[in-house]
This record gives structure tokens, C-alpha cells and sequence, in this order.
């Protein structure tokens, strides 16, 4: 059950560590960014940078484990969306995802869902959490 | 919605018709299930026709890319048809556009095969 609570322009929301999750979170920052005034095609290409981060936290960070949760802060700033996804998990290297776009790992099945997070968003950042996992940083700019 | 999947024939080639999403579990897995069903039916020729799939995570990406070597290493062969702008998008950025032949005329696309 997502914890919620809710003021102008932000929503701060704790999941559960389920594929449901990621599709509650998805849909959760769609809507914040077609009320922000993001055309509908710019708010699902954010929607899916939020839905690949979730998968990341969910399934490679706190791997289904429903004792951990996934932290979801979406905040409209500086003339953009800004979302913060956050697990409980052991941590993550970045680095050690191959180069999805090198002609010897097209044909792999996995490791794509940065490169996506990264042409969906102006700004990704991923750090350690303070507390313990991983914590993304997600931001795109509403058009001039 | 999760995925639709049905199959039909046009001459020699397997037509399969997606409807809805395909996402990291149940949509990717009918997805591969279908895939694997057809490979070992000894299907040769494969046409995905995703006119009606509004919505494709990089789970789903995964398992098109993943039909495609299950197919070509059975000496088949996996084509795409009907892709929405947004599908377009997924494999330019992804540069899958350089490995699948995609159609926008189902018709073309079958005629390809020959």
C-alpha cells in the first residue's frame, strides 16, 4: 500500500518493491507532468524514464523484496519535473552496464533501460542513498 | 491491458497481431512464449505486426530483439510491421532500426519474404 502525502506541486509516495509499483509510479508522474503542461507525447517519454528507474529499484535494487520500498518524490522546479526514485537495495555501479549501443551488444537482450532513462530526460543522476541504496535523480524541462 | 497475440496465415507467412502492451512481465513473457511456440512449429517466416501495440518497455525490446535470434538462428527470418511513431522512436534510439526490416505496408512486408 503506497503511503502518500501531497502538497502543491509535489507528491512524495512509498511503494511497495512490485511490478504494480512500477506502473502506480509511472502513471503517478504522467499525470503530474501533463498537469505541469507537458504535451502528451513528452509526459509518457518521462513516464518511461520513471517506469525503467522503477524497474531498476524494484527488480536490481530491492529485488521484490516486499520488506523494502521504493521512495517516489515528483516535484514540479526551475520550469520542469524533477523526480527522485530511491530503494533500500545494496547499491549499484552504473559503469558496469555494457554500452547498449555497441554493434557486439545490439542483439543482447538486456541492458537498454539507462540509454531510454537518458533520451527521455534532460538530467540523470544516479548516487548512493543516504540510509542504504540507490537513489535517481530525474529532470526534464518544460519547452521554452 | 497487457499484451494480445494472435496468429494468422498469409500465404506462407506467419502473421502475428499484437494488441496492448509490451512490458517487463506478463506482456514480455506471451510475447516470448509465442515466439518459441512458433520457432519449434518450425515457423521460417515471421512478420510481428505491432500496429496496435501502443506501449514497449526495454523488457519488451529485449524480448524483440530475443524472438529475432530465436528465429534467425532456426534460418528464419523475424520482420516488423505497423510500427506507431513512438515504436519508431524505441529503435532509432536503440538502434535496432539497423537490424530488423521494418514495414508500413503489411502487403509489402510479405511480399518481402519471397
Amino acid at each position: 500500500m503506497a503511503v502518500r502525502s501531497k502538497q502543491m506541486e509535489k507528491t512524495q509516495t512509498a511503494l511497495e518493491s512490485t511490478l504494480e509499483s512500477v506502473d502506480e509510479a509511472e502513471a503517478i508522474v504522467v499525470r503530474f507532468a501533463e498537469k505541469l503542461g507537458f504535451d502528451e507525447d513528452t509526459a509518457q517519454q518521462v513516464g518511461m524514464a520513471v517506469r525503467e528507474t522503477m524497474v531498476n529499484a524494484v527488480v536490481h535494487g530491492n529485488r521484490y523484496n516486499r520488506n523494502k520500498k521504493v521512495h517516489l518524490d515528483v516535484e514540479g522546479v526551475n520550469g520542469g519535473i524533477a523526480v527522485m526514485i530511491g530503494d533500500e537495495g545494496e547499491g549499484f555501479d552504473a559503469s558496469s552496464v555494457p554500452d547498449p549501443l555497441a554493434p557486439e551488444n545490439l542483439l543482447k537482450q538486456s541492458g537498454r533501460g539507462m540509454l531510454l532513462i537518458r533520451a527521455f530526460t534532460d538530467e540523470f543522476d544516479l548516487h548512493p542513498r543516504s540510509g542504504g541504496g540507490m537513489e535517481a535523480r530525474l529532470f526534464k524541462s518544460l519547452p521554452g | 491491458m497487457s499484451v494480445k497475440l494472435t496468429t494468422r496465415q498469409v500465404g506462407d507467412v506467419t502473421v502475428i497481431d499484437a494488441s496492448g502492451r509490451i512490458t517487463l512481465g506478463e506482456g514480455a513473457s506471451a510475447f516470448r512464449d509465442i515466439i518459441r511456440d512458433l520457432a519449434a512449429k518450425g515457423n521460417k517466416k515471421l512478420l510481428l505486426n505491432l500496429a496496435d501495440v501502443s506501449y514497449i518497455d526495454s523488457s519488451g525490446i529485449g524480448e524483440l530483439v530475443s524472438g529475432f535470434t530465436t528465429i534467425t538462428n532456426n534460418g528464419g527470418q523475424l520482420k516488423l510491421v505497423g510500427l506507431s511513431k513512438r515504436v519508431k522512436d524505441l529503435l532509432q534510439i536503440t538502434k535496432l532500426y539497423t537490424v530488423f526490416e521494418v514495414f508500413d505496408d503489411e502487403a509489402q512486408a510479405v511480399r518481402s519474404f519471397s
